[in-house]
């Protein structure tokens, strides 16, 4: 199969790398990119461990072709953190124990902050349902809705 | 041909689809663009269902359909999925189909030929199956604007608040006469049928009356008796019956209200 040459801003960097057509993303951001942040748990959009942000927008990698992402800005949990310091989320899901094997932080973190970006003062249902795309098995939700909620407290306060 | 691929990778991973080519349309134009003028609302068929639900003044003028299209999948499934995809995947549940159906949108198709129009009512014959040829595909949707004193709705049944697939789907769209009566009925089921099925014993029954209780609990019979439904793991035969003409009911009124609601120009 041909190789297809894709060039994108990957957190904040401008990036190459070839894939094949068929390749989700998901697989291209972790096999050619080496970015093993994203995850993938269904491989059909229902879990949301993949979520990355494409332009912007929370997606789920593992629906995208890697040849759409040619020109496109996008942001994977690698990142979230800015000069060697983590995002709020990141912090507050550690302080706050969000998480327990980690499998889907990065999907959550990401529409966490997609979340964030275009509401800083969201309620808990507007948490819920802006994270009902992502599946924990471990931790039952509430704490990663209350991390959602400091981080958003922090970064109000900034 | 794909928009969002919401549909298209599952399948694929399933083994249900194996295409030899696959044609991302979103790098055409006119697919993807909201728009209006005097006259229509011109949506392209691969535009996000998020832009949809993002855009105050289409959702303020048809927030049936806003809705319907805001209930498939997560945002992270918002932000790919479309009208076109959510049509052409020719699920019997897909949710924005009623709404389409009820507000009688067309659809725009492009071929080797050239374009024609197709009613969205006409589009899906069964499970999967549609009137587009292999080389077909629909360009955007064009949504006459809504009239004053008319309002639309779309109410589904999940056994959850978020992220499922609809037991039943019902649309309902009406327009009032000045009196306040019932001057125009649409009513479309969803997940009762092969394919989205109006219901037009639902819609006389509405027209000339007021909605009152004896109105509604015809609609709710004629609705009960358009499904024809299957049994599955979502929901028995009876219980879809008796949640189409639950939800019908409950879909018209909200329609009215609007409707009330909408009383000057858009």
């Amino acid at each position: 199969m041909s190789r297809t040459h894709i060039s994108a801003v990957i957190n904040g960097d401008e990036t190459e790398f070839l894939t094949e057509d068929g390749t989700s993303l998901l697989n291209a951001l972790r096999d050619e990119v080496g970015l093993t942040g994203a995850k993938e748990g269904c491989g059909t959009g229902d879990c949301g461990s993949c979520s990355v942000l494409i332009d912007d927008r929370v997606t789920c990698a593992c629906l995208v072709f890697a040849p759409e992402a040619d020109g496109a800005t996008i942001v994977t949990v690698e990142g979230l953190a800015t000069s060697g310091e983590l995002h709020p989320l990141q912090q507050c899901f550690l302080e706050g124990a969000a998480l327990q094997c980690g499998i889907c932080t990065p999907g959550f973190l990401m529409a966490a902050k997609a979340l964030l970006d275009r509401n800083p003062d969201p309620t808990e249902t507007e948490i819920r349902y802006a994270l009902a795309g992502n599946l924990c098995r471990c931790t039952g939700y509430d704490k990663i809705i209350r991390a959602v909620q400091e981080a958003a407290r922090e970064i109000r306060e900034k | 041909m794909f928009a969002g691929a919401t549909d298209v990778v599952p399948q694929m991973r399933a083994g249900r689809s194996a295409p030899d080519v696959l044609v991302d349309l979103k790098k055409i134009e006119e697919l993807v663009s909201l728009k209006n003028d005097n006259d229509k609302w011109t949506v392209g068929a691969a535009t996000p269902t998020a832009h949809l639900t993002e855009d105050a003044s289409f959702s303020s003028e048809f927030p049936g359909l806003s809705e319907a299209a805001g209930l498939i999948g997560s945002d992270q499934i918002q932000n790919r999925s479309s009208l076109g995809g959510n049509l052409c995947n020719g699920s019997p549940a897909a949710d924005s189909v009623p709404a389409m159906v009820v507000n009688d949108v067309r659809a725009v198709v492009a071929g080797p030929s050239g374009t024609r129009v197709v009613d969205v009512s006409d589009v899906v014959t069964g499970p999967g199956q549609t009137v587009l040829d292999a080389d077909e595909f629909i360009v955007e949707f064009e949504i006459d604007r809504m009239p004053s004193r008319s309002g639309d709705a779309y109410l589904r049944m999940i056994p959850r608040t978020e992220m499922d697939i609809a037991v039943v789907g019902a649309g309902a769209r009406v327009t009032l006469g000045e009196d306040g009566s019932i001057e125009q009925a649409a009513i479309a089921l969803g997940a009762v049928a092969p394919t989205v099925v109006r219901v037009p014993a639902a819609e006389q029954a509405l027209i000339g009356t007021t909605a009152t209780e004896d109105t509604l609990a015809a609609v709710a019979e004629a609705a009960s008796a358009a499904c024809n439904p299957i049994d599955d793991k979502r929901g028995t035969v009876a219980y879809r019956k008796q949640v189409a003409g639950v939800l019908a009911k409950r879909a018209v009124l909200i329609a009215i209200e609007r409707a009330e609601q909408r009383n000057g120009a858009n």
